[in-house]
């Protein structure tokens, strides 16, 4: 019913706005002027809006950085990432005043030249000495921010240092689990075809490195100043683990791992200081459209001191303490007939299920 | 008013006899026709895709709250007036994909490239009529069936107007993935055939049908923006149908070209090898110059409607040209940049960021003559020309926000998020639609002998612009502040709650906008039939377009084709008696000819 009185509403609103344009040019037409013709009060009226509409643009930019630049994230909660915030102030630092300069030029010239009978415009087609200008000013400014921009690019997808902490982040649809490689620092192998429900990530029990994983759902924790990388999977569609306050993204994709390492730098407590917000919590987002429930797709982060993160990893339970020893056996030879049963040959367990967690790496070498 | 009205009924028709209804309006081969029939659907595709974006903004300003308006439109979809999140994403894929193809690309180029390639160069038609008559009934086609996938059980498409798979590949991901996505890749592999067999019919009539004396260097800007998006139309839609093609093979063949090693609705798939990567890889090479096949022609009605009414040579005529050149080129080899955090080789990222960041150079080029042509003008406020300037403004506003997503360093934490959907919107969306609105308001004298209503238009501007900074412009806040796009709500994030504020105001600033459109609809239609009787050449514009009868007939020219004798653009010349000399007017003895 009130969506019909809606829909009746905008039909006369048209037609309202219909009349009203048609008594308008009725009117203008007995006035003896052309409701078309751009008059010379016109070219005054817009233009001195020109002046007014645009001093009120840049004021309102001023404004949204004055009331929303408090929003922006924190500075940034891991090393590389402070050397990405550098860069952004820069980058701001260039495009803000030329986007005030070339605004204010637009304006004035928008306001100052519109048309009067009594003027003329100069005939000015071209000067190569102006074009020279604007064409090598900009160059060397983005050739500079070229260089300085590939200089961080470089830093932060260079190889991860040697100790650096071995996690995987495996992503379906719609949540997140993390897998710590354990005291040897290396991940076991896993492959989609090994999935079952007892063994939502796939990993091969065959494989030694696995005994000692550590699977965590719910929050990720993390030892300041330790380097971990991050090693991505996602066994459906694509995601992406987008971990905003620590300047971290990368794509997980299946059929293929993918990398990024860091080194969180603040804690979670530290972090909360510096917010003045008691509940702040580092997040791990989806950022790569996967479905319904893409929107809710999410961990917290936990960064605390090492002693802190080594007791809560301790009472979380190994790979093969989870599986119990009755059950990997009947798991592992269901999988193993289920294999041989796909008619695949042995071969498609090395070449397409198994996922070599060490060596498929194409980020960040 | 105009003493060649008299004329217009015996002008009508006078080269092919008296064609019926059917073939004058509905299968007509007449380029100003088919320009008219690109504008009229790409008009009513845009309120469609601006209806679905409300819909949705909606959702994101007040998330969670009933509204009986989105049970009415959508049903099942929005039950008890909540919106699904599936629907949710749906509406975003369908809203994306009009805007994105049926109306910044098929109609915008559709329009102006028919409508100014033939009465512009100086020939009779296009190339071939009859393919350009095809290229419409393909668009057309596809935006019905681009429609009518909002209305099936499973839904329309859901995976983002990209369509990455394994997303769009697998109905068991989600419910669009099924006939929904089977619609969507019919529709646009019957757009590309569409936009392929117009941009061939526009090189080919650039080439080869220019009037005697319009040389290349001679043409007008729009000219040349349309004759390079036709190139790289060509060059870069047949990948995007067989990225499309290997989407269909893997949804219904069984083959592997983008899956592999999928676990998902309780079972492993059986593809392996294939990469979705690949799929970003041929769909960006489309995808990024389409950013630019959209920007070009808008780029172009703008550079012929601010030289005309500031009464100005457009500065720097070949600047102009060598700059969309370089864009046109630098685009083909710059597509990487949408996938810097896929994983790839970060070696090939620097040389992105490196080729990426090289298009700001020609692009500040062009702002930079923009600004010198406006300089010292005599400026006509015609509504065209308020829009014109209104797209410098975004196209300055967007383009300095492309240098922060150019580096690939900076890209890591705003890929995906609010601030590339501002970028963008801004960039491309509101240029593109300013430059059309632009061309519509300066050339409807040329497509229906009327004129539009000034005092409406002014206002549709002013609206139009204020909505579209007021939508856009926070939008880089909320994604500085790490909100991913595509998200149905940010409620399960307490670390969002601060912006929605923001949201709000976004969704009633996008309402205004859509209330701006309706006086743009009213005045477009009610001017078609009671607008004042346009003059033969209104703007007093040196173009060849006007130098046709008011309402030219099939054919453009009663007499013979006229003759070219100096480019477009010799506006307030010292020494001639107007501030205007048309093309057709031969240099006077010792005249200098600029260009
Ligand atoms: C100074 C020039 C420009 C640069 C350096 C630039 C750079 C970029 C980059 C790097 C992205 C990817 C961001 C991401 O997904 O993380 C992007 C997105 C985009 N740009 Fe630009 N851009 C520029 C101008 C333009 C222009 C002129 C247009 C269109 C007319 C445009 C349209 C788009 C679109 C449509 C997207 C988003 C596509 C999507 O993800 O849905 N850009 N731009
Ligand atoms: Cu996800
Ligand atoms: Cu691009």
């Amino acid at each position: 019913m009130i969506n019909l009185l809606i829909a009746i509403v905008i039909v006369l609103a048209i037609l309202v706005l219909a009349k009203v344009a048609r008594v308008f040019e009725l009117s203008t037409e007995l006035k003896g002027e052309n409701p078309a013709e751009v008059t010379e009060a016109d070219n005054k009226t817009q233009s001195t809006l020109f002046m007014v509409m645009g001093l009120a643009y840049l004021v309102f930019v001023v404004y949204s950085f004055v009331a929303w630049g408090k929003h922006l994230l924190p500075p940034a909660a891991s090393e590389h990432g402070a050397e990405i915030d550098n860069l952004m102030g820069i980058s701001f630092g260039i495009i803000i005043p030329m986007f005030f300069i070339t605004h204010l030029v637009l304006i004035f010239f928008a306001y100052s030249y519109y048309h009067r009978k009594s003027r003329t415009a100069t005939f000015f087609a071209h000067s190569n000495k102006l074009e020279m200008i604007w064409t090598v000013v900009p160059t060397i400014v983005l050739t500079t921010l070229i260089i300085y921009g590939l200089t961080v690019w470089h830093d932060v997808t260079g190889p991860e240092p040697d100790d650096a902490m071995e996690v995987e982040l495996y992503a379906k649809q719609f949540d997140w689990t993390a897998r710590y490689s354990g005291s040897d620092n290396v991940l076991g192998k896993s492959g989609y075809r090994l999935i079952t429900s007892e063994n939502p990530l796939g990993i091969s029990i065959e494989d030694g490195a696995s005994a000692d994983d550590k699977i965590v759902r719910g929050e990720l924790h993390l030892p300041v100043g330790k380097p971990v990388v991050f090693k991505f999977h996602s066994r459906d569609v694509l995601h992406s683990a987008y971990m905003p306050h620590f300047r971290l993204q990368m794509n997980c994709v299946p059929g293929m791992t993918t990398q990024f390492h860091m080194v969180p730098k603040t804690t979670t407590k530290e972090m909360r200081q510096i917010t003045g917000n008691d509940e702040f919590d580092y997040l791990l987002l989806c950022n790569k459209i996967c479905g319904g429930a893409h929107y809710n797709m999410q961990m917290n982060i936990i960064v605390e001191s090492e002693e802190d993160y080594a007791a809560w990893l301790a009472d979380k339970k190994t790979f093969a303490e989870s599986m119990g020893a009755a059950p990997v056996v009947e798991v592992a030879e269901a999988v193993q007939t289920e294999v041989l049963e796909e008619g695949a040959e042995e071969v498609s367990v090395e070449d397409g299920a198994v996922v070599e967690t060490e060596e498929t790496a194409p980020a960040g070498h | 008013m105009s003493d060649h009205a008299a004329h217009e009924d015996h002008a009508h028709h006078h080269h092919h006899g008296k064609p019926d209804f059917w073939t004058h309006y509905v299968f007509s081969q007449d380029h100003k026709m088919i320009s008219k029939q690109f504008l009229i659907t790409a008009i009513i595709m845009g309120f469609i895709g601006m209806a679905l974006s409300m819909l949705f903004r909606l959702q994101l300003g007040w998330p969670g709250e009933s509204f009986g308006i989105l049970e009415t439109v959508l049903g099942k979809w929005a039950e008890g007036g909540v919106l699904d999140p599936n629907m949710y994403l749906a509406l975003v894929t369908i809203h994306g994909t009009i805007i994105v193809f049926m109306v910044l690309t098929g109609g915008l180029t559709g329009t102006f490239a028919n409508l100014l390639i033939p009465l512009q160069v100086g020939a009779r038609d296009m190339a071939s009529g009859f393919m350009n008559m095809l290229s419409y009934w393909f668009f057309l086609a596809s935006s019905v069936i681009m429609v009518g996938s909002l209305f099936i059980e499973t839904g329309p498409a859901s995976a983002g107007w990209t369509i990455y798979p394994p997303l769009s590949a697998l109905p068991e991901a989600i419910p669009g993935s099924g006939l929904g996505m089977t619609l969507w890749l019919v529709s646009i592999a019957l757009f590309i055939v569409s936009s392929l067999l117009g941009g061939i019919n526009y090189i080919v009539t650039i080439i080869n049908l220019r009037t005697k004396g319009m040389s290349m260097d001679r043409m007008p800007l729009t000219m040349w923006a349309i004759f390079i998006t036709a190139i790289l139309g060509l060059l870069s839609f047949p990948v995007l149908l067989s990225a499309a093609l290997l989407l269909i093979f893997d949804r219904s063949f069984g083959t592997s070209f983008y899956l592999s090693d999928i676990f998902i609705g309780g079972q492993a798939l059986e593809h392996t090898g294939g990469s979705p990567i690949l799929y970003e890889h041929l769909f960006w090479f489309l995808g990024h110059p389409e950013v630019y096949i959209i920007l070009l022609p808008a780029l172009g009605i703008t550079s012929e409607v601010i030289s005309t009414m500031s009464r100005k040579p457009i500065f720097g005529y070949k600047a102009m040209v060598l700059s969309m050149l370089a864009i046109a080129f630098l685009s083909f080899i710059v597509w990487g940049h949408h996938m810097f955090v896929t994983g790839m080789n970060p070696f090939l990222g620097s040389v992105f960021t490196f080729t990426t960041l090289l298009v700001a150079i020609p692009s500040a080029v062009k702002v930079f003559n923009y600004l010198t042509t406006l300089w010292k003008g005599n400026i006509v406020y015609s509504p065209a020309m308020m829009f014109a300037i209104g797209m410098v403004s975004t196209f300055i506003t967007g383009g300095l926000t492309g240098i922060i997503l150019g580096d690939s360093a900076l890209d890591i934490n705003v890929h995906d998020t609010y601030f590339v959907v501002a970028h963008f919107h801004i960039v491309m969306g509101a240029s593109a639609i300013f430059g059309m609105f632009a061309g519509v308001y300066h050339w409807f004298p040329k497509m229906y002998g009327k004129m539009m209503n000034k005092k409406m238009g002014y206002a549709h501007f002013w609206l139009t612009v204020v909505s579209v900074y007021g939508v856009f412009f926070p939008m880089h806040f909320i994604g500085l502040s790490g909100v991913p796009r595509r998200y149905y709500s940010n409620e399960a994030f307490p670390l969002f709650d601060a912006l929605q504020d923001i949201n709000v105001s976004i969704s009633l600033f996008a309402f205004l906008g859509g209330i701006a459109q309706v006086i743009f609809f009213v005045n477009f239609f009610y001017s078609i039939f009671r607008g004042t009787k346009a003059t033969k050449n209104p703007w007093h514009s040196n173009a060849l377009e006007w130098t046709t009868e008011v309402n030219p007939g099939h054919g453009n020219w009663e007499g013979p084709i006229p003759t070219v004798y100096r480019w477009a653009y010799d506006y307030s010349k010292p020494g001639a008696n107007e501030d205007f000399i048309p093309q057709t007017v031969p240099l006077k003895e010792g005249e200098e000819e600029v260009h």
